[in-house]
């Protein structure tokens, strides 16, 4: 990070990047989760309804510490790298565990 | 912690503070009362008209002659163990569909033998008071409400985070100081922390519950896209049951006896003798278990084999769950306080007041910091915002308060016939809420803030006068609910005083202050 201070200025750039790339981030991360422990193929068993409670923890965290971004392009940015890699890790999950 | 980060956090804390503010005040108020929603709707309905209900070995006979008079009942009827004001008849059916719920129907048998149906509800104002803590008063369709709350749950949580931020720096030092002096606004700040950092798990536990109780149905949708896409869309073999069970039902007694040797320490509230071809006859029980968490907030569901009695589906029976679905409940009980039973009913009811407090007493500091800054910034008077924003800030939880009290206290005066109570309820209480909050605007703060204090006060002891005056008393559990208006209504008239004491002596620059012949209408 870069020696600039924080302000809460630009706060709807580091919102909308936490809302938007924050939620699907979240729904990779919770579906890699689901599965990976759940079996059978209904989304409604206990695992699956783990993984969805999993989504309000994860993406309350992105949305809290949105604002330690140094600019709303930055959380653009790294939160549409995070979703690259979750993605990624979701769909090898789907290959390895099948 | 740098000096910067705590500075952006303070800023964010005090505007999803201010945004959210006062709708997390009436889910509080509202949410702690449901605490006792037992007892509340015990208190506010009528006496039944059946007779007494019989006993359970005699309840063979009152299902025959219901079965035989209304046929449409074998689909679908209950047997209830648990019975009072609140839940009329042994045995209860309803028309509609599960979605579409019809009357429901209450069934007793005379002192002759003969059978009696009645469709005259219990009172509907704990349910009342349990929607508008889910929708956070806002008086909108389910589904259009449910994202707004879902996003004041959101704003919640972001609070919270950045409220412990602007903290830390200063906790050891501002932890166990309540500096009572002169300086009023530390003292307000002294109790917020106090109380926020005290309560913060339970408030981390309402923050991520609510937002999944408003949004799980989109999240559902979303994963179950996500995990379906791709796949060969394959045909599901047809579920389980394979043939309908067959055979002649227990009589209630029996199935009681068979269920409780298979759940000792488990009370049984009701169980559903239902049929339908596809399954045969099977049924549904609801109980709790002090031991255990509960799925709903006061009892969790089994299913179970109404020919053998034997328990055949336990995920969401309490003690009977596997670890997943324990922890899942435990999101559930952790929200409604349905676990260790009434010490925990009553932490609850004082955490969610505690709760209430402190997004008032975070309104105040924010008016409050507000006046510094634009007094700093030139101005004399109070900015048109920070006006309407005190207003609100009184008349909000006062309006909030006084509407529930006085539609509570309604349910012993309204007709017990009354075709649509539950929206004459909701009509009652938004009258006084609407009436209230207009009458902030139009007083402004510091006189209308004694005011409705006296108004709330008042209100609220309306609950022990409607069960001394014109309505009926059922003794029991339900004198708390007199005894706690009681309480509260003398905590109101305090408040009042205070308040009072405030306008006539407190800063004159403050707008708490009635004291300056100073522009106080906001709408002129």
């Amino acid at each position: 990070m870069s020696g600039a201070e924080l302000t809460s200025r630009g706060w709807f750039g580091k919102v909308s990047a936490a809302v938007v790339l924050g939620f699907t981030l979240t729904i990779a991360l919770t579906c890699t989760f689901a599965k990976i422990f759940s079996h059978g193929d209904s989304y409604f068993t206990a695992q699956g309804q783990m993984a969805m409670w999993l989504v309000s923890p994860i993406w309350c965290l992105i949305l809290s510490f949105c604002f330690l971004f140094h600019s709303g392009a930055r959380a653009w940015g790294w939160l549409a790298l995070a979703n690259v890699v979750a993605w990624a890790a979701y769909a090898a999950t789907r290959i390895l565990v099948s | 912690m740098r000096t910067d980060i705590v500075r952006t956090y303070k800023d964010i804390h005090s505007w999803v503070g201010i945004v959210a503010g006062l709708a997390l005040f009436i889910a509080f108020y509202a949410g702690a009362i449901t605490m006792f929603d037992g007892p509340l709707q015990r208190w506010a309905s009528p006496p039944p008209e059946l007779s007494a209900p019989p006993s359970l070995e005699r309840t063979p006979e009152l299902i025959e002659k219901v079965l035989a008079a209304h046929p449409e009942a074998r689909k679908n009827y209950k047997v209830n163990l648990i019975t009072g004001p609140e839940e009329p008849a042994r045995v209860s059916w309803s028309t509609g569909t599960r979605r579409n719920p019809g009357t429901t129907y209450y069934a007793s048998l005379a002192t002759d033998g003969s059978l009696q149906v009645s469709a005259r509800k219990p009172s509907e104002v704990a349910t009342l008071v349990d929607v508008l803590h889910q929708q956070v008063g806002l008086p909108l369709p389910h589904a259009i409400a449910m994202p707004i709350m879902g996003i004041i749950a959101l704003l919640y949580a972001v609070a919270i985070v950045s409220g412990v931020i602007c903290l830390l720096p200063s906790l050891i030092k501002d932890l166990f100081a309540l500096r009572f002096g002169k300086n009023l606004k530390r003292m307000w700040l002294d109790l917020h922390n106090v109380l926020g950092l005290f309560s913060l798990p339970f408030h981390l536990v309402m923050a991520l519950t609510s937002v999944i109780f408003a949004f799980h149905d989109p999240i559902y949708a979303v994963q179950g896209a996500v995990q379906k896409a791709g796949t060969v869309k394959t045909v599901r073999a047809e579920e389980g049951h394979g043939l309908p069970n067959s055979g002649t039902v227990l009589p209630p007694a029996e199935l009681v006896r068979r269920i409780q040797q298979q759940l000792p320490g488990f009370t049984l509230h009701s169980l559903s003798y239902e049929t339908n071809p596809k399954e045969g006859p099977h049924g549904h029980i609801q109980g709790s278990d002090p031991r255990y968490g509960l799925r709903g907030p006061g009892y969790g569901i089994g299913e179970v084999n109404t020919v053998t009695g034997e328990i055949v589906e336990a995920d969401y029976l309490p003690g009977k769950q596997d670890g997943w679905f324990a922890t899942i409940t435990s999101f559930f009980a952790l929200h409604f306080g349905s676990f260790g039973g009434a010490p925990v009913r009553w932490a609850y009811f004082f955490l969610g007041l505690a709760g209430a407090f402190l997004f008032y007493s975070g309104n105040l500091l924010w008016i409050e910091s507000r006046r510094r800054k634009e007094r700093k910034a030139g101005a004399v008077e109070q900015t048109r915002a920070t006006r309407i924003l005190g207003a609100l800030t009184v008349g909000v939880p006062l309006g909030c308060v006084a509407g529930i009290s006085v539609t509570i206290a309604a349910a012993k005066w309204l007709p017990a016939d009354l075709a649509n109570a539950a929206t004459w309820h909701s009509r009652i209480y938004y009258a006084v809420f609407v009436v209230a909050v207009g009458w902030a605007l139009l007083r402004g703060a510091a006189r209308s803030g004694s005011e409705l204090a006296w108004t709330a006060s008042l209100a609220t002891a309306l609950i022990p006068l409607a069960s001394l005056v014109g309505g009926w008393n059922h003794g029991g559990s339900t004198l708390l609910v007199d005894a706690v208006a009681i309480v509260g209504a003398i905590a109101f008239a305090f408040m009042a005083l205070a308040t009072r004491r405030r306008a006539k002596a407190g800063p004159r620059d403050s707008i708490w202050s009635a004291q300056v012949v100073q522009p106080e209408r906001l709408i002129s």
